[in-house]
């Protein structure tokens, strides 16, 4: 398995008039920002990965599935070492 | 009343396994969850089930552990991450029932005998809840249903970690009877020997003994302990918003060094005594029984308590009180690890207290105007604003600031 980290990332958030938050742009640096193009599940849920417990987004972005977490009002991503 | 079904919820090495699960790289490794080190509360709170094979247990200082597992890895609490996984952990069970009673941070009751039509059997509902909670938060809970709360507890202590264990009708004597007494709830090391040397000591001899014996030799508690020995307790779970009636009051500190002298236990009485009586005073409330507690270097603890002549939250007279106590039952084998003083048997404080000729009376009700004083004073300019003298001969003790710092959370079963 390749090795993990917990990866801190900016995320550009839209919030409805109803409080329903959607992101809509990860930031993972300067020269990567990825536009979600749709979110398919929210869920509360650990990452076995890196660990975490919070608030699960299934992101679909460029075609690809990924997962992009909320815990204690911060992002994180899994990402690649 | 039918049967009722209710479920015991308890997350196997709670805060151990909280680390482990946010922090990955330690999982393989012997863990425990300690108190700080600096301030001597070093003992460990919890340790996960590879330091457990070790001998590594809850309660023991932090050498004694490290002496027995020698590459344990010790971590501080974060009670702000405990709680906020304990009440995800709530919002699960919520889901299925409005009757949820937590018992501490790690483990609860809930009565699903209404939720049966809705999500399955009580089994089925234990095993949803079981498998949202490893993938919600990533750890493991030990299940027990039954159709009382202290059959239910037996179940989900009787297979750790990761299992649900139904106690039925037709199995309890199978499964609960060859049980060590000490697996009943509210049996301690006192109750357990007082039965043991009556020949109990499985909880099947306690369920047999005739009920008279026991309420001879445990009085009241005889009782209620046969009750929960046949699986009768009828005990609610209670609801989740449901407001205890608080019976008492009471604050302990682990000392940032030894109490050697009875200099130094009175003056953590006075501060105990402060913090106790300012509470009271929140409540509206005042104390008929003191409680005082102490705890040695080598952890052996003592509870002795005493009636007041008249209720009271006079500070001066609790520590006075405390100290007498103290003075009687304890003498000086080893020092002072923690203390703590506590205020039970709590009565309203209805407006004006019948105004007595005795000088005792009118002493009380000096001291606790004075009380309000220092009450208010701090309200408005801060806990160090004012305080009594005698506090800063020693400080490293006489500035902490035990009402705010070292709130005990009262638990018990009975709802006390």
């Amino acid at each position: 398995m390749d090795q993990r980290e917990k990866r801190y990332v900016p995320v550009i958030v839209r919030f409805d008039a109803e409080g329903k938050l959607r992101p809509l742009e990860i930031e993972f640096d300067e020269n990567h920002k990825y536009p979600v193009d749709k979110i398919l599940d929210v869920r509360r849920a650990a990452c076995q990965s890196v660990g975490g417990v919070g608030d699960r987004y299934t992101c679909l972005i460029q075609g690809k599935e990924t997962y992009l977490w909320m815990e204690k009002g911060r992002w994180f991503v899994c990402a690649k070492r | 009343m039918g049967t009722r079904h209710i479920l015991h919820c308890d997350m196997n090495c709670f805060y151990a396994s909280v680390e482990m699960q946010r922090h990955p790289e330690p999982r393989d490794t012997p863990l425990a969850v300690c108190g700080s080190q600096e301030e001597r509360h070093g003992i460990v709170l919890t340790a996960n089930y590879i330091a457990k094979p070790y001998g590594v247990k809850t309660g023991m200082a932090i050498w004694q552990a490290k002496q027995r597992c020698p590459q344990l890895v010790t971590l501080s609490p974060d009670m702000d991450e405990y709680i906020r996984i304990s009440r995800y952990a709530r919002e699960i069970y919520e889901d299925y029932t409005d009757q949820v009673e937590p018992f501490g941070l790690d483990e609860s009751w809930l009565d699903v005998t209404g939720s049966v039509g809705l999500y399955g059997s009580p089994v089925t509902i234990a095993r949803e809840i079981s498998n949202r909670i490893k993938f919600e938060l990533g750890i493991t809970a030990s299940i027990g249903v039954a159709d009382n709360k202290i059959t239910a507890k037996l179940g989900s202590d009787y297979k750790k970690p990761d299992a649900i264990t139904q106690i039925s009708e037709s199995s309890y004597k199978e499964i609960v009877y060859p049980l060590p007494v000490e697996a009943l709830l509210y049996v301690g090391p006192a109750t357990a020997k007082k039965l043991r040397a009556i020949g109990i000591s499985t909880i099947g001899r306690l369920a047999e003994c005739p009920e008279d014996v026991l309420q001879r030799r445990l009085g009241k508690m005889g009782l209620v302990l046969s009750t929960f020995a046949r699986g009768l307790d009828i005990s609610p779970v209670q609801r989740t918003d449901h407001i205890p009636n608080i019976k008492s009051v009471g604050n302990s500190a682990t000392t940032p060094r030894d109490l050697e002298n009875e200099e130094d236990v009175k003056l953590m009485l006075l501060l105990l005594a402060e913090s106790v009586c300012s509470r009271m005073r929140d409540l509206a409330s005042r104390c008929t029984v003191i409680e005082i507690y102490v705890r040695d270097t080598e952890l052996r603890s003592m509870i002795r308590q005493r009636k007041l002549p008249a209720p009271s939250c006079s500070s001066q007279e609790l520590a006075e009180v405390g100290m007498e106590l103290f003075r009687r039952h304890y003498h000086w084998e080893r020092p002072i690890r923690s203390i703590g003083l506590r205020g039970a048997g709590l009565v309203e404080d209805v407006g004006a207290v019948q105004m007595s000729l005795y000088a005792e009376d009118q002493r009380r009700d000096k001291w606790e105007r004075i009380d309000r004083a220092v009450d208010h004073l701090r309200q408005r300019y801060g806990y160090m604003s004012v305080r009594r003298a005698l506090l800063d001969t020693d400080p490293r003790l006489g500035h902490i600031n035990v009402r705010d710092d070292h709130t005990v959370h009262p638990i018990g079963f009975f709802g006390g």
